[in-house]
Formats: structure tokens, sequence, C-alpha cells
């Protein structure tokens, strides 16, 4: 029980969380290229369960997982630089355009080269889709069971992990049996920042189509330094079913997408004043709108 | 027949307010799409969940009793409701978007294969054609729901999978029991036959849910904060005027983050929608995630020290100026020339 292995799933996402008005273009649609791309927030806190983890058992192995295009790396970088052991994006256009159903199965797929595993932690859900879907969806495409809303992972022993769970109106704790999918509430604690040893060593960690721009001999060179590859598998790589990735295996399809235009009103401007406020709640008596 | 089916959610021998919601919208697309309405009840002690929901207009109620269905846990009652489906073959399932819905359709949706859209906040019936191979649609459900923080509006549909499955944000959808209904019919589920002891791998150990205190969907007046009341003494001054006006505190996202007040008496696409006669939105800037769950209100006053604010451009009356100057010149000139 001392050398757990622990996949954590994460998402690079456009920052929706902020969009301001330099995000937004004249006609009041997303200039979606003009939000940053950054670490889902949610999965920082799945990365901080899992570095506790591994603090109590420092033999763990802690996997970071993601499915994206190929500056997603910078997401993998991310998490070695706050203590992840290795990461795997899993890369290829035949994913492009997959819903929450598809995404769950390519992630499984992979999931299933990495096992044996005892812990697969996540975030609640993406801020770009806020579904709460691949986590669950993945634990029951690998057959094994879920706990939702983590706040806090408790024992690990015999096999078991007591969880900690965070529901709308309260708090639950539940006992289940590994492997196991966590997904991790933002209630839980927030990530540790950045190691300044393990950022020297790991920001020369790349992908094969990272290192293709530079001019050296990248083969040898990361021969010699495995610990600064992160692999990037493609759909051949974790042999999935074409016909399940992608727009073809997504039941989901967008329709119509409109974009949120409020109506402006005929707004009338008070002022603070005593006699502003006095003629505003005479008027609201007046027509009832007040008793 | 492809009916309609929505999961009921049980907390304590009561069916929970979203499920009575979705269970109205639901009647009326079953009525449009000319197919029955199917309700599922999971859980303990089940006798008075028929007297809840038939006044809803539910034609069938299935009901899976067993001591160990409550409280929820994932797999068995994902079980069941996937056993029922592939039984019954329901063209569209429903579900709560909340911690048992958010937690549930997922795992019932994967191991169907059938497409999944989350967190709706309109339902409609509609058809499609499909250009690319020539493909008209009749009847789908079109599944509303904002995505991208709130920014876009996004229409999505299931053309091909069956069920069509969605979760429906709660307090969206209004809840109305008819006037005049006749009681469906009960059948009972074979539980134990359905489940197995190894669907039984999480074990709740300890359990502490609160009660719901407040319920500002139904008031008539809120007096709702923002992040820009400053502080919880200053919010003190918004449970003032609401409990003169006989209304109740709502509040922004950035405020309860701030910890001003409790999340339950959150507005908008992360809390509740409400539709008050009176909205008096007090240091709340007006993010489209806010606007979307109170713009329907019927008559709004911002009062706010950004001539800017975004909530200005919606709001029927602006007051510039501080809130804790504002409000309580409201609550005196109220008090002066109220009878």
């Amino acid at each position: 029980m001392n050398h757990l292995r622990i996949i954590v799933l994460a998402k690079q996402v456009p920052d929706t969380r902020n969009v301001g008005k330099d995000a937004m273009k004249a006609d009041g649609t997303v200039n979606r290229g003009a939000l940053p791309a950054i670490y889902n927030p949610e999965d920082l806190n799945a990365l901080e369960q899992a570095l506790r983890i591994k603090d109590r058992f420092p033999e763990s192995e802690i996997v970071l997982l993601t499915m994206g295009p190929g500056r997603a790396a910078e997401i993998i970088r991310e998490s070695m630089y706050r203590g992840a052991d290795r990461g795997i994006l899993l890369t290829d256009r035949k994913f492009a355009g997959s819903d929450t159903l598809a995404t769950s199965y390519a992630l499984s797929m992979a999931i299933r080269k990495l096992e044996p595993y005892s812990l697969i932690l996540a975030g609640r859900q993406a801020i770009d889709g806020d579904t709460a879907q691949v986590g669950p969806q993945v634990a029951e495409k690998l057959g094994i069971p879920q706990v939702t809303y983590a706040e806090e992972i408790g024992e690990i022993a015999d096999g078991k992990v007591t969880v900690k769970r965070r529901l709308e109106r309260g708090v639950e704790t539940v006992v289940a049996t590994m492997p196991l999918l966590v997904t991790v509430h933002n209630s839980a604690p927030p990530c540790r920042p950045r190691n300044a040893k393990r950022l020297m060593k790991y920001k020369y960690a790349h992908t094969v189509s990272e290192m293709q721009h530079s001019n050296e001999d990248y083969f040898a060179w990361q021969n010699d330094r495995p610990y600064l590859r992160i692999d990037e598998w493609s759909v051949d790589d974790v042999q999935a079913d074409e016909n399940m990735l992608g727009l073809s295996g997504s039941p989901t399809k967008v329709k119509k997408i409109e974009n949120v235009v409020f109506k402006a009103k005929e707004s009338k401007v008070l002022a603070p004043s005593d006699a502003d406020i006095e003629w505003l709640v005479r008027e609201l008596i007046h027509n009832s709108t007040i008793g | 027949m492809n009916n309609l089916l929505v999961y009921c959610e049980i907390d304590e021998g009561q069916v929970a307010e979203v499920s009575l919601e979705l269970l109205t919208k639901a009647r009326s697309l079953a009525h449009q799409l000319n197919c029955q309405l199917e309700a599922v009840a999971i859980g303990a002690s089940l006798d008075g969940i028929p007297d809840q929901v038939f006044p809803y207009g539910v034609d069938i109620l299935y009901v899976a009793e067993d001591p160990r269905l409550s409280p929820y846990t994932t797999i068995p009652h994902a079980s069941i409701v996937n056993r029922l489906i592939r039984q019954e073959q329901p063209q569209i399932g429903l579900f709560g978007a909340t911690s048992i819905g958010r937690d549930l359709a997922p795992r019932v949706a994967s191991a169907l294969r059938s497409g999944l859209t989350a967190d709706c906040t309109q339902l409609e019936i509609g058809d499609h054609y499909e250009k690319r191979i020539d493909t008209e649609y009749k009847n789908l459900l079109y599944q509303i729901r904002p995505a991208f923080g709130g920014n876009i509006l996004a229409t999505i549909i299931n053309p091909e999978t069956r069920p069509q499955l969605a979760t429906v944000r709660e307090g969206v959808m209004k809840k109305e029991p008819l006037a005049d209904f006749r009681a469906g019919e009960i059948r009972k589920l074979p539980v134990v036959e359905w489940l197995s002891d190894t669907d039984f791998v999480v074990e709740i150990i300890d359990r502490h849910i609160e009660q719901r205190k407040v319920n500002i969907k139904a008031a008539p007046i809120i007096v709702a904060g923002g992040y820009g009341v400053g502080s919880k003494e200053n919010f003190q001054l918004l449970y003032d005027l609401a409990e003169l006006l006989g209304g109740e505190v709502g509040a922004s996202r950035a405020a309860v983050d701030a910890g001003f007040t409790d999340h339950e008496r959150q507005v908008g696409q992360t809390g509740v929608t409400v539709r008050p006669k009176l909205y008096i939105a007090c240091g709340i800037s007006g993010q489209i995630q806010h606007r979307a769950g109170m713009e329907e209100s019927s008559m709004i006053i911002s009062i706010n020290k950004d001539p800017n604010a975004p909530i200005n451009h919606i709001a029927d009356y602006t007051i510039i100026g501080d809130v804790g100057e504002v409000i309580p010149k409201m609550i005196r000139y109220y008090k002066k020339n109220s009878k």
C-alpha cells in the first residue's frame, strides 16, 4: 500500500471566469483568442490531493494525464513543478470535436494502459463547459466506483479510502474500495505553489513535438534524461476505436449558439439625495410595487 | 411506447423541489410529444411519494424501495435507472442538476452510450434537418444551456441516441400542480433481483445535511447584495430593508464567495433564478451570470456607485450612490410614507 499509482486528470481551458471588455468583440460575441489558456482550477485542487497522498506515501507515483492540443503540455510541466512525477499528453486530430462521452472513452482507453492504478483524481468540472460529466463517465467506462465532490481524502488502508464530500447542503463521509475515481471540489485546499528546484529541473521537460523545433539531437538528449520526456499518445497508441471518438463518437450535437445579449432598458437615473429617494419610495408605494 | 422519464430525487420522504419543477415541464413536453409521463422514485420508505407526484400529471410511477437505497449512493441508483431505461425505452430522461443528479446522470449516460447535456435552463421540442446526410429528425429534445461562462446560450440535440438525457438546473422551471388530476399507475420494481451486493462498494459513514432555511424563489421582493456592499455588517442593512418590505435577501456569487451571506441566497447561473415583482440590486455590478438569474424581475432598482455598472442597463431605476447611505434613507422614507 506504500506505492500507490495515482492518475490525475487535468485540462487546459480558456479562462472564462473573467471575460473582460477586451474579450468581447464589438458585436457582443466572445473573442476566444483573447482569453488566456489556464490550468482548470478544480484540477489543481485534485493535484493537491494527489500530492498530499504522496506526502503520506512517498513511494507513490503521480501521473498527470491530459487530452488536448500540443500546447496543453504546459499544464503537464506546471504539474511537474508542483510535484507530479510524469505526464502524458493524449493528442490526436481524431479526438477533436469529442463531447463528454467520447472524451471519457478516450481517457479511459489511455488509463487502461496505466494499469494497475489505485486512484484517479480529477477536478469536479472544467470551467469551459461546467458539465462535471467526464469524471463519472470515465469511472463507468472503467467499471470502477466514483466519489464526486471530494473536499478531503482521509485514511487510505486495506484497499479502502475515506473521502469527505461537499454536497449542496452539507457534507458526507464515505468509505470506498480502490481502484476508485474521485472528483475534487473547489472547497478542497488550493494547490501548493511551484517548487523552485523542480522548476529548474522540469522546465526542460517537453513532448517530442515540442522538441522538433530545436536543432539539437533531441532524441539522444532526452534518452539521457528520461524524466524530461512528456509522452504523447495518439488514438493508435491507446488502441481506441475511431468511431467512438470526435464528432462521429459524440451523441450530442450543437444545433445553435446564441450570444447572450441583454436588452437595455430606459433606466431612470437618480441621485442618493433625500428628495430623489423619497420620490422613488412614494412612486413604488403609489404603483403598489411595495405595500 | 417511448415515454418521458423523470428521476425523482427524494430526501427523507419528500420529493425535491427540482423534481417537481421537472415534472411540470416534462408534463407539457409529454403533451406535445403525445406520450406518457413516467417518474421513478428510488429510496427507502416511499409510501408518501405517489400523493406528491400524481398532482403533477404522472401517468406511471416506478417505485424501487429498499432500505439500502437511502441515502443515495451512485452505483445502486444507476443500476436501477439503467435497467429501467433498457426495459421501458423512454425517448427522454430528465434529472435535476443537483449533487445527486450530476453524479448519477453521467454514470447512466455512459452505460447507455447516450448523449447527456448538463445544467439545462430551457427544454423545447423541435425538428432538425441534417444536411450532411439529408435526414430530417422530428420531435427532438432541444437542450438549451448557458456555456462559456454564461456568455453564450447553446442548443444541444441528440439526433441518434436514445434516450435523450439532460440535467436541469434547479429553480429555472416553474412548479405547477394540476388543479384537476387523475392518480396514475404505480409499478413496483424488483429491486432485489436488479441489484447485487457488489453494487454497494461505497459506504456512507457520516452525513450532515442542513435543512433549507430560506426559499428566495417564492419571495415577491428581493433585496440582493453584491461585493460592493462591502462587508457582512453592511449586509445587515439589506436584511432590515427586506424585512420591512416583506421580502427576502438575495446575493451575487461574489458576495457569497466573500462570505457576506450563505449560498442558498445566491441568485444567478450557479444559484437560483428568481422572478420577483421587485428586485433591488445593491452593489451588484451585474455580471452576465447574475443577470441571467434575475432579468425577468418585473421591476429592477440598482443602487451602485459606478454609473457604468452593467446592471444599470437592465434596471428601471438606478441610484448612483453608496449602499450604506441609500438604504437607510429608503427605510426612513418607507416608514414615513407607508400607512
